[in-house]
C-alpha cells in the first residue's frame, strides 16, 4: 500500500497531513480567541468563570493539536523543523512561552493558594489568546513571504538577523495574516460561546462583539488575500530544483488546482455564513460553519504553499536555501512507516468528536457551576 | 575539526535543555503512576458502588489533575526544543527522532487530552461505565505517551535501525522495528514507567501517613494506603529487576558511561562493585588516577557477576577506553579518532566531488559508504573525528557526577521497596498507623523518589556525554548556531517562570491536601 507510492507521492501525502493538523489548530483557536474576551464579555466572577469552564473543556485540544503539528512536521520535513525552530528562535520561544502560561492557567486560576491571584491567570489566558493566535499567524505568513535564513552544505541553518525572526512581525504581509488570525480567533470564540453558554449577558455581549469582531477580520483578510494574489511567489524549477521568483505564484497556484479554488471559496463563504447567523439570528450553530470553513480555507493556503512547485518555506535571505517537500523530507522509508500511523487518524477523530459531544450535550449556566464538583 | 564554537553556546543550551526536563520530569512520573492508581481506585468505586471510594477517587484524580497541567505547561517547551536549540541534530536524526514524536502526539496526547476532559467533566454527564473507561484511557495515554518520547531517548543512547545516508548527510530510519523494539528502548520504557509507578505510590502512602498521623480521615488514607503499597511493592521490584538489566545494557553498550557510574578507571576480571563510597573532590581523571576514594564499600566480584554472570568477566575501565586495551579488543580513542576524522573528510570530498560534477571522484568514494568493511573500520568512529585536535578528557563523561546519582538511585530503591512491603504487611495486618515513627518515615520519604528519579536523568544524559548520539554525534555539533546570549535570556525566563509555577503548584497541591477528600 504505503510502500508502492513514490517519494514524492509520500511527501504530497504528509504535506496534507500537516495542512490539515495546522487548519484544525486555527479551528481550535476559538478557545484563544475566547480567552481574549474574558474580561469584555465576562463581567462577573460568575460570568468569568462560565467563560473558562466553556473553554476550559476544550483547551487541551489545541494544545494537544499544536504540539502534535510540529511532531509532524519534525517527523515528515525535519529540515523544516531544524530550520524554521532553530532559526527564528525569538518568534518559536514566544509562542512556546504564551503556551506555557496558558496550560496551568484553566487548573491554577480559581484554586486556593494559587500564589498568584485568580487575575494572573485570567491575565495569561488573556496573553496567550493575543500572542497565540497573532504569532502563529505571523509564522505562517512567512510561507508566502520568506524567511532570512540561508543553509550551508551540510543543511546547518544561519539567521541573518539577530532578531531570530521576531523580525517577521514587522513586515506588513505578515501583520496582515496575524491580525486576519487574531480576529478569526475571536470571532469563532463568540461563536463557540453562543453555542456552550445559557446565560442572558454573554449572549448579549458576544452578538454585538460578534459584529465589531467581524468586520476587521474581513477586512484584512480580504487585504492579506488579494496582496497574497497579486505577490510575486517563490516557484521551483520542475527539472533542476532551482527556486526563482514568479508573478502571481499564488493565483497561478489556485487556478492550476481548481479542488483548491472551490475548497478555498466554499471555506470563505462557510465562515462568512456562520457569522451571519451568528450576527442575523438567535441559533447557536454559527460556529459549525465557520469553524469547518475556517479549516478548509487555511488548508487552501497550505496547499498554495506547497504545492505546484512552490518552496513552503522560502527564504527571502538567500532564495537557493528555501525549503520545498522535497527537499526538506524524510526517507521513503520513514514516511511509509509514519503513513501506517496515519491510518489511526480518523479513530483519533472518531473518538474526539463522542467526548467533545458527551461533554457539550448540555450548555454551561451559572447553577452548574455552583453544583458541579470540578470547576475551573 | 568543528570551525570555532563558543562553548558557553554548548553550555547555555545544554543547561537551558537540562533545566526544562528536570524540571518536566518533577511533574511526569507523578502523572505516569498516580493516572493508573486513580483508575484503580474509580474501578473499586463502579464496582463496589461505595460512596467511599468515590471520594477517594476525586481526591487524588484532583491532584492528578494539577500535577498534569502543569506537566503539559513545561513539557511543551521539550517538544520543539530539539528544534530551537538542537537544529543540527534535529536535521541530522529527523528521519529517525521524530517519527516517535509525531507518534506520541497522534496516538498518546490526544488520547490522553481528549479522555482527561471526560474523567474531570464527565462525572454527571456521560454514563459510569463510559466514564471509568476515560480513566483508564487517560491513565493508558499518559503512559503510551512515555513509550514514545523514551524510544526517542534510547535512540540517542544506542542508535540502531538506522544507516548514514552521505547524499543528505544524515541518518535515515531502516527499521521502525529495529528502533521501537531496541533492547535499550524496552527496558528504559520498563524502568522509567515502574519507578513512575513506585514514585506516585509513596507519594500516596506518604499523604495518607500525615492524615494518619493527624488522626483524620482515617478511613481514607487507610483504603489509599492499602491500593498503594501494593503498587508500591510490585512496582519496587520490578523497578529493581529493571534497573538491573539496565546496568547490564548499559555496560555492554555505553562502557565508558558505565565505567564512570562505578568510578572504575582500570578494567579488571573478578571486578568488586562499589556499594557505597565517597570521591575525593581533586580526583584526576588521566593519565593516573589515583586513591580516588575517601573511602568504599565493595562487594567482591559483584561487579563482574552482575554484568556477565561469571565473576571472571573484564570489566574495561575509563582507561582501557581511551588508552585502549590489546588484549581485549580495544582500540585507542586517539585511533578512533584518526579514523573518524578520516570517514569525515570522506564525507566532505564526497559532497565537493557532486558540487563541481565529478562523477567519477564521486562514484569511488560514494561506494566506500556501501562498503561494511570501510563502514565498519572507519565510519564506526565517524563522531571521534569531531575530536581531532581536542583533549582526550573531552570524551569522558562526569565521573563523579555519574557515580553518586547511580549510587542514589540504587540506595533509595532498597529503601522504597522496604518501606512498600513494611505498610503493605502493616496495612493487611490493619495496624498500619499504629507505629508513628513508621508514618513519620513515610511522610519524609515523599521527596525521595524524586530525587532518585531526577537521579536517573541526570546519569542517562551525562553519562552519554559528550554525546547527542552516542559515539556517532557530540553535543558541540548538534546545537543550534544561535549567540549565546539569546540562550541565556530564554533560560532565565523558563527558569523563573518553572520555578514561579512550581511553587503555584506546590502550594495549591498542599492546599487541597490540607482540606482533604471533603473539600471542593
Amino acid at each position: 500500500m504505503f510502500g508502492d507510492l513514490s517519494h514524492l507521492a509520500l511527501q504530497q501525502y504528509w504535506f496534507v497531513i500537516v495542512s490539515l493538523l495546522g487548519s484544525i489548530l486555527v479551528f481550535l483557536f476559538f478557545v484563544q480567541g475566547g480567552q481574549t474576551f474574558i474580561f469584555r464579555i465576562g463581567k462577573s466572577d460568575a460570568e468569568r468563570t462560565m467563560i473558562v469552564n466553556s473553554l476550559g473543556r476544550k483547551w487541551e485540544f489545541t494544545f494537544t493539536t499544536l504540539v502534535t503539528f510540529g511532531g509532524a512536521f519534525f517527523a515528515s520535513f525535519p529540515l523544516f523543523y531544524a530550520t524554521s525552530f532553530g532559526g527564528a528562535y525569538g518568534v518559536w520561544m514566544l509562542i512556546l512561552f504564551a503556551f506555557i502560561i496558558q496550560a496551568v492557567s484553566y487548573e491554577f486560576r480559581s484554586k486556593a493558594s494559587n500564589f498568584l491571584g485568580k487575575k494572573t491567570y485570567e491575565w495569561f489566558l488573556f496573553i496567550n489568546g493575543l500572542l497565540g493566535t497573532f504569532l502563529v499567524g505571523v509564522a505562517v505568513a512567512t510561507f508566502f513571504s520568506g524567511s532570512q535564513f540561508s543553509l550551508n552544505e551540510m543543511n546547518s541553518v544561519t539567521w541573518a538577523t539577530g532578531a531570530h525572526g521576531l523580525e517577521a512581525a514587522l513586515n506588513p504581509f505578515n501583520l496582515l495574516l496575524g491580525l486576519t488570525v487574531f480576529f478569526l480567533a475571536r470571532v469563532l470564540g463568540l461563536l463557540y460561546f453562543m453555542k456552550t453558554i445559557d446565560n442572558e449577558n454573554i449572549l448579549a455581549r458576544s452578538k454585538k462583539a460578534l459584529f465589531r469582531n467581524a468586520i476587521p477580520f474581513v477586512v484584512f483578510f480580504l487585504a492579506f488575500a488579494v496582496w497574497l494574489m497579486l505577490r510575486d511567489g517563490f516557484a521551483v524549477h520542475p527539472e533542476s530544483g532551482e527556486v526563482y521568483m514568479d508573478p502571481n505564484k499564488y493565483f497561478h497556484n489556485l487556478l492550476a488546482m481548481p479542488v483548491v479554488l472551490v475548497m478555498f471559496l466554499a471555506g470563505v463563504l462557510a465562515v462568512l455564513g456562520g457569522i451571519a447567523s451568528g450576527v442575523l439570528r438567535d441559533c447557536g450553530n454559527g460556529i459549525w460553519m465557520a469553524g469547518p470553513g475556517t479549516v478548509l480555507v487555511v488548508f487552501s493556503l497550505f496547499m498554495l504553499a506547497g504545492f505546484n512547485h512552490t518552496a513552503f518555506y522560502p527564504s527571502s535571505y538567500d532564495l537557493q536555501s528555501s525549503l520545498t517537500i522535497e527537499n526538506a523530507s524524510s526517507s521513503h522509508y520513514t514516511l511509509v512507516a509514519m503513513s501506517w500511523v496515519s491510518l489511526f487518524i480518523p479513530f483519533v477523530l472518531a473518538y474526539i468528536v463522542v467526548a467533545w459531544r458527551a461533554l457539550n450535550r448540555k450548555k454551561i449556566d451559572e447553577k452548574e457551576m455552583k453544583e458541579e464538583h470540578h470547576v475551573y | 575539526m568543528l570551525e570555532s564554537i563558543d562553548m558557553s553556546l554548548v553550555d547555555w543550551s545544554r543547561g537551558q535543555f537540562a533545566l526544562t526536563a528536570m524540571f518536566h520530569w518533577i511533574f511526569v512520573p507523578l502523572t505516569l503512576g498516580l493516572s493508573f492508581m486513580v483508575a484503580f481506585m474509580h474501578t473499586i468505586y463502579v464496582r463496589t458502588g461505595d460512596e467511599e471510594w468515590k471520594r477517594i477517587t476525586k481526591f487524588w484524580m484532583k491532584l492528578f489533575g494539577i500535577n498534569f497541567a502543569i506537566g503539559v505547561a513545561t513539557g511543551i517547551i521539550l517538544e520543539f526544543e530539539f528544534g530551537t536549540n538542537w537544529s543540527n541534530y534535529s536535521w541530522f536524526v529527523g528521519d529517525i527522532f521524530g517519527a516517535p514524536l509525531a507518534i506520541e502526539g497522534i496516538l498518546a496526547f490526544f488520547m490522553e487530552s481528549t479522555f482527561i476532559a471526560v474523567m474531570f467533566f464527565g462525572w454527571n454527564k456521560v454514563s459510569k461505565r463510559f466514564h471509568l473507561a476515560a480513566s483508564w484511557l487517560t491513565a493508558f495515554g499518559a503512559n503510551l505517551s512515555a513509550v514514545w518520547i523514551l524510544v526517542a531517548n534510547a535512540w540517542m543512547q544506542h542508535p540502531v535501525g538506522t544507516l548514514f545516508n552521505p547524499d543528505t548527510a544524515r541518518n535515515e530510519m531502516t527499521s521502525f522495528w529495529d528502533v521501537i523494539f531496541s533492547e535499550v528502548a524496552v527496558n528504559k520504557f520498563l524502568h522509567t514507567i515502574t519507578s513512575s509507578f513506585l514514585l506516585a505510590s509513596v507519594f500516596v502512602i506518604g499523604i495518607s501517613a500525615w492524615f494518619l498521623l493527624r488522626k483524620h480521615e482515617v478511613l481514607f488514607a487507610k483504603r489509599s494506603t492499602i491500593v498503594a503499597s501494593v503498587f508500591g511493592v510490585i512496582a519496587a521490584i520490578a523497578t529493581i529487576a529493571t534497573g538491573d538489566t539496565s546496568a547490564r545494557i548499559v555496560a555492554r553498550e555505553q562502557p565508558m558511561k558505565f565505567a564512570a557510574m562505578e568510578a572504575l578507571y582500570e578494567g579488571q576480571t573478578h571486578a568488586p562493585l562499589v556499594a557505597i563510597g565517597a570521591m575525593r573532590t581533586d580526583t584526576t581523571m588521566l593519565p593516573n588516577p589515583r586513591q580516588e576514594f575517601i573511602f568504599k564499600i565493595e562487594i567482591p566480584n559483584a561487579l563482574s557477576y552482575m554484568v556477565f554472570l561469571t565473576p571472571s568477566g573484564f570489566i574495561p575501565g575509563i582507561s582501557d577506553l581511551v588508552y585502549g586495551n590489546e588484549e581485549q579488543g580495544l582500540m585507542a580513542y586517539e585511533e578512533r579518532i584518526e579514523r573518524g576524522a578520516i570517514a569525515i573528510q570522506t564525507l566532505k570530498e564526497l559532497k565537493k566531488a557532486k558540487d563541481r560534477g565529478d562523477e567519477a571522484a564521486y562514484s569511488a568514494l560514494r561506494t566506500k559508504f556501501s562498503d561494511p568493511e570501510w563502514l565498519e573500520e572507519y565510519f564506526a568512529h565517524f563522531g571521534f573525528g569531531y575530536y581531532q585536535g581536542r583533549e582526550l578528557k573531552e570524551l569522558i563523561p562526569n565521573v563523579k557526577l555519574s557515580f553518586y546519582t547511580f549510587h542514589i538511585m540504587v540506595i533509595l530503591g532498597v529503601h522504597f521497596l522496604i518501606l512498600s512491603v513494611l505498610v503493605l504487611w502493616l496495612s493487611m495486618k490493619n495496624r498500619w498507623g499504629n507505629h508513628k515513627w513508621l508514618l513519620w518515615v513515610a511522610l519524609i520519604t515523599i521527596p525521595m523518589p524524586w530525587i532518585a528519579s531526577q537521579a536517573g536523568w541526570v546519569l542517562a544524559e551525562l553519562g552519554r556525554q559528550p554525546w547527542v548520539v552516542y559515539e556517532m554525534m557530540p553535543t558541540i555539533s548538534a546545537v543550534t548556531r544561535l549567540k549565546p546570549g539569546a540562550v541565556q535570556l530564554t533560560f532565565w525566563i523558563f527558569l523563573l517562570t518553572f520555578t514561579v509555577l512550581f511553587i503555584a503548584e506546590i502550594k495549591i497541591m498542599i492546599s487541597q491536601i490540607k482540606k482533604g477528600p471533603g473539600g471542593k
